[in-house]
């Protein structure tokens, strides 16, 4: 988290023009991706995600527990273009980081008892980078698993709050990111509430730190309308 | 199984899709899909997507030429793009294909590199050229050879700042860019020349000639890939086929087009 | 026209969403029940008879069921079956006994005698326990399928491919003059001189299995 002495709101205003609790423009697709089973894009603002699933597929267990119950294998990749310095390819330590709390926030969803000897492979590529990009990224391998026909419990919605000169605000661009108090990414069942994803970086209360927690779960109803649209799209001819 | 059926349509000068052998599928290209990078393009050909982004950063020239700013080219094949494609191996094939398209580049001398000198002998731009298939399905290399030339087209070099600092809000020339080199690939299977082969079909080949030309009519690259044997007259041949098809999608480059669908009405008219 | 086009989006479920309570209907096929409540599992499309709600998947992998009838292709001989490829995340397999008819000595009979790598069956899901998925040859409709041409669709655009008591698949095969076999796996053999035709036609119903008036586009196409 960086310092600054730029104010961050003005007037209301955040620094695109938004309000504290305005969502980027979004759009989502399915089905980008030919070869794969399903697939989604999904972009708020500038933050581009894609992600592709293959499979329930074989997986060969190496231990007792992946021939009982499936597996979910979740690769989150950025590409070097996506940020502005380019970034060298292959995993960095936070792209592993990301990988894991990211497969961990859709294994509540998927039936993996009824798939032993299997795996779901989860694949994400940042394309572009202006913040909040592993939820955008949950955005887009909910989309995908349930265009592949992998059965859920409900979908995920991913979306980030947090703190910026001492207002709540959700969805996250880059340079607020970066200048923020605080950075809390959340992934959740919409219509469970149950949350599956929660990180924070930052400096807050417990009265703040809750705060915009219930306020993610409640202004991420509006993702989940999207999800479902565009699910339903593909099939509207 | 599935060869043997589209070994059998070839002996008769027939592909599974409807395609004359010379002919490529429907290709949709389109120019700065990534608006944060310096440069970008994304290509359709068929199924295959390719997105090609364009970065520039301070980097040290070579020894022997201290004015000129470089080239690297890079690919990246995620496994995002064909269920084949494994994670974490770079192998062969990528390391393979950005090179071939990087040769075009560079021996076609498309960009000007002696414009990208900053402070000579000590600091010079780098220019990234990085590949990424989002979706495979065969010929790869045309389509990111040219994603890549228009993607250098329509890139900006950042300015510096007064701390000397790239300032990439502020992008003011465009990038030198000086040739317009296409890359075309001709599979040869049993006594045919087949171009644009799709997945399936790049695995019934015998072998490729990737052969890279400019607009004044220059074959700059050629790289041979795969097992099988060329004959002088085979070579003859493909180069002529990838002269003439590197007009075609040269014209694409300049007329800016986005959509271009074969010429054959693919499954209409075909008997059988 | 239109009505129809309407009603198949209006009946189009997504995971999650709520279909009624466990107390006023039969949880069926592509649902889960939570606290007492009946969700759907999939995108896909609503079936409610009479007091049995089920969701059918608009796309999905095979995931194979008792009684399935399959297309499977022999991957694997081994001492006391064949390991089977069925297009699923799961290998099927095939014992000596439920691939045999005849009265056999298991410790002397040639295997491949009966099926070889490469071989097609057409076949049935016998069980599905977890991770085993045992086939069997030993009904009426089991056998083995000779030269023809194997192409994959999506499982769930089988029915479809089938149409109403086989009026589609029959349309094709009468206009190509092919055999057609459709597996419930997604697996479908063809055999016959104008097989290409006929491949043209199954995939443009798999791209457009949700319009309404395709069997007129598939007779346009094939005639």
């Amino acid at each position: 988290m960086m310092k600054t002495n730029e104010k961050m709101i003005i007037n209301g205003k955040r620094l695109d023009g938004r309000k504290p609790d305005e969502l980027r423009e979004i759009k989502m697709e399915v089905g980008v991706i030919p070869n794969a089973n399903g697939s989604a894009r999904v972009s708020f603002g500038k933050t581009i995600a894609i992600a592709a699933v293959y499979g329930p597929r074989k997986l060969f267990p190496r231990h007792k527990q992946e021939s009982e119950t499936g597996i979910v294998q979740y690769n989150y990749d950025m590409a070097t273009f996506s940020v502005d310095e380019r970034k060298r390819p292959g995993p960095s330590r936070r792209e592993i980081e990301i990988s894991k709390v990211s497969r961990l926030a859709l294994e509540p969803t998927l039936f993996l008892k009824n798939f032993p000897k299997t795996t779901i492979d989860v694949f994400i590529e940042i394309i572009q980078a202006d913040g909040s990009t592993r939820v955008t990224a949950i955005n887009a391998a909910s989309l995908a698993l349930a265009d592949a026909g992998v059965p859920m419990r409900d979908l995920v919605v991913g979306l980030s709050g947090g703190m910026i000169d001492g207002v709540p605000i959700v969805d996250l661009c880059g340079k607020e990111d970066n200048y923020c108090d605080a950075d809390i990414p959340i992934a959740f069942l919409p219509n469970k509430n149950e949350i599956t994803l929660l990180q924070m970086d930052g400096r807050l209360t417990p009265k703040e730190t809750k705060a915009i927690v219930r306020n993610v779960l409640h202004v991420g109803k509006e993702i989940y309308k999207k999800q479902v649209e565009a699910l339903k799209k593909k099939y509207s001819e | 199984m599935r060869s043997e059926f589209i070994l059998k349509l070839l002996e008769k000068n027939e592909r599974i899709d409807g395609r004359k052998l010379d002919e490529f599928r429907e290709i949709i290209i389109e120019k700065r899909p990534i608006e944060r990078a310096e440069g970008s393009a994304r290509v359709k050909i068929g199924d295959t997507d390719v997105i090609v982004g364009i970065k520039m950063e301070f980097g040290e020239p070579y020894p022997d030429a201290p004015n000129s700013g470089v080239l690297m080219t890079g690919a990246e094949f995620i496994p995002l793009a064909h269920p084949d494609f494994e994670l974490g191996k770079p192998g062969e094939i990528p390391t393979e294909v950005a090179r071939v398209i990087d040769r075009g580049i560079r021996e076609s001398e498309t960009i000007d590199v002696e414009k990208l000198c900053i402070e000579e002998g000590k600091k010079v731009w780098n220019v990234f050229v990085d590949v990424y298939p989002i979706n495979y399905d065969g010929n790869l290399i045309d389509a990111g050879s040219l994603a890549s030339i228009i993607a250098l087209k329509s890139t900006n070099i950042p300015t510096i700042d007064k701390d000397g600092n790239i300032d990439r809000e502020n992008l003011k020339n465009s990038l030198p860019v000086v040739h317009t080199p296409i890359t075309i690939t001709i599979g040869k299977v049993m006594d045919k020349m087949i171009i644009d082969p799709t997945f399936e079909e790049e695995e019934i080949l015998d072998c490729k000639l990737c052969v890279a030309t400019t607009e004044e009519g220059k074959v700059v690259s050629i790289q041979k890939i795969g097992v099988g044997v060329l004959t002088d007259d085979d070579v003859d041949q493909m180069i002529d086929i990838a002269i003439e098809k590197g007009k075609e999608l040269r014209k694409l480059v300049e007329d800016g087009k986005k959509i271009v669908k074969p010429k054959t009405k693919a499954n209409k008219s075909r008997k059988g | 026209m239109e009505e129809k086009n309407d009603k198949k989006i209006r009946d189009i479920v997504i995971p999650g969403e709520l279909i009624g309570s466990n107390k006023t209907f039969k949880a069926g096929y592509g649902t889960y029940i939570e606290k007492d409540k009946i969700f759907s599992k999939f995108v896909g499309i609503l079936q409610k008879k009479d007091d049995y709600v089920s969701v059918i998947s608009l796309s999905g992998v095979y995931i194979p069921q008792r009684n399935d009838k399959i297309i499977g292709v022999i991957e694997e001989v081994q001492k006391f079956g064949w390991i089977v490829n069925i297009n699923s995340a799961w290998d099927g397999f095939l014992s000596t006994s439920e691939g045999i008819e005849d009265y056999v000595d298991v410790k002397k009979v040639n295997m491949k005698k009966y099926f070889e790598v490469g071989d097609i069956i057409y076949t049935q899901v016998e069980d599905h326990k977890t991770g085993d998925v045992q086939l069997t040859m030993r009904t009426q409709i089991a056998r083995k399928l000779k030269g023809g041409f194997l192409i994959k669709i999506t499982p769930s655009k089988v029915p479809r491919l089938i149409g109403k008591e086989g009026s589609m698949v029959n349309l094709i095969k009468e206009k190509t003059g092919t055999i057609i076999r459709v597996g419930q796996n997604g697996l479908v053999w063809v055999f016959g001189e104008n097989v290409n035709k006929a491949i043209k036609a199954i995939k443009m119903i798999e791209q457009k299995s949700h319009i309404y008036g395709l069997t007129d586009e598939i007779s346009k196409l094939l005639s």
